[in-house]
């Protein structure tokens, strides 16, 4: 067992339930996320993860439950929160008509940057897409929209950040670069992010704990590394395969026997 | 409130009207095209009325310049709305710190500079096409401008309440939204020259009293205080209402969880 996180902690959900339609999409979800802290979300398609961030983001109310963030109450304080906070990904998209230099100034704008021209330049270097500035949104490859959609996402500083499978339909190489700096910014400005992703690869490099949800229940939790020792599968890919078939981490013995 | 926000979300449309001049053929190409037939019917009419009233038959194009400033807010704020959702922006925003006064008031704003550029526009063409000068409404313009203004804001909150309710389908109500009440303020004729059963309805709008003022105006030089109190009086109420509308949509949009699948559909 590793022992307990003494960070602060600065989002919290405490026996979250979302229904749609009688249906449970999220099921008494507790969870805790300290600052610093990259905890993962994983699941099979339709486990609850978006509607997870959803709930968390205020987009969505949750059926009952309570949700923090920064020690205050999620719908009490939304605004503020935001303020703290951001959000990315790959099923949204910047206005695909504007420059990109055009939207992250307006989000610069909106979440009040100082020196928003430099910050903007600063962060477009550190993702190596300096040269987009001026390129049309909606005309980049999917590779370059999710790392001008990371630029928005960084823009505020935040030190909350939810990515929802940011690395969706990108290639194994610009998968591999934008973990990489999601990992780097993440370190040096103590982040604290909430991510899933299909990916295992992503997973083990960037999370520090990971959660596993099928049909909105918690199966486990704790490191990639314990994960994997606490079942009978020899990799996070089998563990994920076997929950999601299964919706449990380890074969009980006399199942095992009877088939 | 906080006035940064309103200007980055004003800008959002400012750089949108740059990249696509387009769409400010849009806003003058349609305009045009109504300020040259209403003309062209007031010269009809003129030449077959006497002095008097070829003179008075000029109010259509006072009409028309009016009622456009009325659409256009109507437009500027459910064309803005529907401009994040066209371009999957919403959620953006939505998860931004952006309190809905914030994005309400820019998409208000919008809908103003939009009246602008038509305004002007109507306002030379009528001059030189048609020796109608929209300025002969003297200080009146202003309060009748105001009025029609706000009223139009009210529609378009409407118009997007809708949209979030019933999604992109009713996308087509965004614009029909002020043709269904435009019969009913007398835009193109007095309120008595209306049916008689529809007469009641008329003065549930605050855009009736404008332009009845505005006739009365053109034909006497001075409009009614009472009348524009009136309209302001109807404003106020339907502002509240439709602001009060459209959040407890959003609130129910919330609730239901609609706003994400919308937003990314
Ligand atoms: N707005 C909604 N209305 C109805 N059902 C929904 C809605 N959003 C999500 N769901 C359902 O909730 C469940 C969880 O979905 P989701 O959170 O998107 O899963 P994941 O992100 O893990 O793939 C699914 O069964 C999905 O169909
Ligand atoms: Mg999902």
């Amino acid at each position: 067992m590793s022992s307990p996180d003494t960070r602060e902690v600065i989002l919290e959900a405490r026996e979250l339930t979302r229904e749609f339609d009688g249906v449970k999409a999220l099921d008494r979800f507790s969870f805790k996320l300290h600052r610093g802290e990259v905890l993962g979300l994983l699941g099979a398609n339709g486990a609850g993860k978006t509607t997870a961030m959803n709930c968390l983001l205020g987009l969505t109310l949750p059926t009952s439950g309570e949700l923090n963030a920064f020690g205050m109450p999620l719908q009490a304080n939304r605004i503020e929160i935001l303020r703290r906070a951001n959000f990315s990904s790959a099923y949204t998209a910047l206005p695909g008509n504007l420059l990109v230099w055009q939207n992250l100034s307006v989000f610069a704008g909106i979440y009040g940057v100082p020196n928003p021209k430099q910050k903007i330049a600063e962060l477009m270097e550190l993702l190596e897409i300096a040269h987009l500035q001026k390129r049309v949104t909606g005309q980049l490859s999917a590779g370059e929209s999710t790392r001008v959609n990371l630029v928005k996402a960084f823009l505020n500083d935040p030190e909350l950040l939810m990515l929802d499978e940011p690395t969706a339909s990108l290639d194994p190489d610009i998968a591999d670069k934008v973990r990489k700096v999601v990992r780097k910014v993440q370190r040096e400005r103590n982040i604290g992010i909430l991510y899933t992703s299909h990916n295992m690869r992503d997973i083990e490099e960037v999370c520090d704990r990971v959660i596993f949800l099928h049909k909105g229940k918690i199966v486990c939790e704790g490191t990639p590394a314990d994960i994997v020792a606490q079942s009978s599968s020899s990799s996070l890919e089998d563990v994920f395969i076997k929950i999601a078939r299964d919706g449990e981490i380890v074969d009980e013995p006399e199942k095992e026997k009877a088939s | 409130m906080n006035f940064y926000v309103i200007r980055a979300l004003v800008m959002r449309y400012l750089f949108l009207y740059q990249r696509t001049p387009m769409r400010l053929v849009e806003l003058v190409f349609w305009p045009l095209v109504d300020l040259v037939i209403w003309g062209n019917v007031t010269v009809f009419i003129q030449k077959n009325s006497d002095e008097k009233f070829a003179s008075f038959v000029l109010f259509f194009l006072g009409a028309m310049i009016l009622w456009d400033i009325l659409f256009r807010a109507q437009q500027g704020v459910a064309i803005s709305f529907l401009e994040d959702v066209w371009t999957r922006n919403l959620l953006n925003v939505f998860v931004a710190p952006v309190r809905t006064m914030e994005y309400l008031s820019a998409t208000y704003i919008v809908g103003f500079l939009r009246i602008l550029v038509t305004f002007v526009v109507m306002s030379v063409v009528s001059w030189f096409g048609y020796k109608f000068n929209v300025f002969q409404l003297q200080w009146w313009l202003l309060p009748f401008f105001l009025n029609l203004m706000i009223f139009g804001w009210s529609l378009g909150m409407i118009s997007t309440a809708l949209i979030l309710r019933w999604g992109q389908a009713a996308e087509s109500l965004a614009w029909a939204v002020p043709f269904f009440i435009q019969p009913f303020v007398a835009v193109f004729y007095r309120v008595e020259d209306m049916p008689a059963w529809s007469r009641p309805f008329a003065w549930l709008f605050p855009a009736t009293p404008i332009f009845e003022g505005m006739r009365h105006v053109m034909d006497t030089g001075s409009a009614s205080w009472s009348m524009l109190g009136l309209s302001f009086g109807l404003n106020a109420l339907y502002l509240t209402l439709a602001g009060m509308l459209f959040v407890r949509v959003l609130n129910i949009t919330r609730k239901r969880g609609l706003l994400t699948k919308f937003a990314t559909q």
